[in-house]
């Protein structure tokens, strides 16, 4: 049997479907007999797909346009 | 050096044409990936002025060494591996920082405790606003510890793989998957203390 230690030590491989289907069999019936661990299992999920994908704030403009001096600066040392 | 016609190319050809000196090329990757990386600048360095430095030095060292790019990897696993060495570098340069390194040992046990256990709302976010959720978001990932964050931005909001992720910060895989389970499971915990279901209170005032 599992323990709650021992099914959280392998959530995130579990969640990322990188578990053999052995020791996935077994977290499967760990969560049907723990509501602890179902609840875990499933907030840890919504979590991780709420910030999948999630985009970055766009760039400043001052440092934006700093980055494309110094770029443009070194194209032209690149270039001749 | 704007240039919209480069936006739909793919990006191994866009690396071929900046690496036959067309500028334009390498200004569309740039423009594809410098807030990715000025994020992840941000996260190492906890300084908006070595982030910017950082920003720059990483696409001027990409532009320099891109012959050395092999095409093995993705672009971006490429730059975020230069971009996490320039942040590092500029972390051991401010001495009063301890922590000058992605690989230092972390405790291992307290970290994973779950205390808050309860179920969340359906569909928390549709409580907050874009802007308010982006925030929420944000400041939860910031309150993790270094070595994890970084794991985490890569790995689960950049979407890159555990094998990619370690390449890209010079870790080993078993390194990667221990920090990313330890920071889910702190988000969680962080997250869940905003989303959970307020169910008996509000039954309560029915
Ligand atoms: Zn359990």
């Amino acid at each position: 049997m599992l323990t709650c230690k021992d099914f959280l030590k392998e959530l995130s491989d579990y969640l990322d479907e990188a578990t053999d289907r052995e020791l996935r069999a077994k977290l499967e019936q760990h969560i049907t007999e723990c509501p602890n661990c179902w609840v875990i299992t499933d907030t840890t999920r919504k979590t991780i797909k709420i910030y999948k994908g999630m985009e970055p704030y766009p760039i400043p403009s001052d440092v934006e346009s700093r980055l494309m001096r110094a770029l443009e600066k070194k194209m032209a040392a690149k270039g001749h | 050096m704007a240039v919209s016609s480069l936006t739909g190319i793919d990006e191994s050809a866009l690396v071929a044409q900046a690496r036959e000196n067309d500028t334009r090329a390498f200004a569309e990757l740039v423009r594809r990936y410098e807030s990715k990386i000025f994020r992840l600048a941000q996260h190492i360095t906890q300084n908006r002025e070595d982030a910017e430095d950082v920003l720059q030095e990483t696409f001027l060292k990409a532009y320099e060494h891109l012959d050395q790019f092999q095409g093995q990897s993705k672009f971006y696993t490429w730059i975020v591996r230069i971009a996490v060495n320039q942040a590092l570098m500029k972390l051991r340069r401010r001495k009063s920082d301890k922590s000058v390194s992605l690989d230092e040992s972390i405790d291992t046990g307290e970290d994973t405790v779950t205390r808050e256990i309860a179920a969340w709302d359906e569909d928390p976010e549709q409580r907050y606003s874009r802007e308010e959720l982006g925030g929420l978001l944000d400041s939860a990932v910031q309150s993790l510890a270094p070595p994890y964050r970084s794991v985490f931005v890569l790995r689960d909001i950049d979407d890159l793989s555990t094998e990619e992720t370690a390449e890209a910060l010079g870790l080993s895989v078993p390194a990667v998957k221990s920090r990313l389970l330890r920071a889910r499971l702190q988000l969680r915990e962080k997250l869940t203390r905003t989303f959970k279901r307020k169910g008996d209170d509000a039954f309560a005032y029915l």
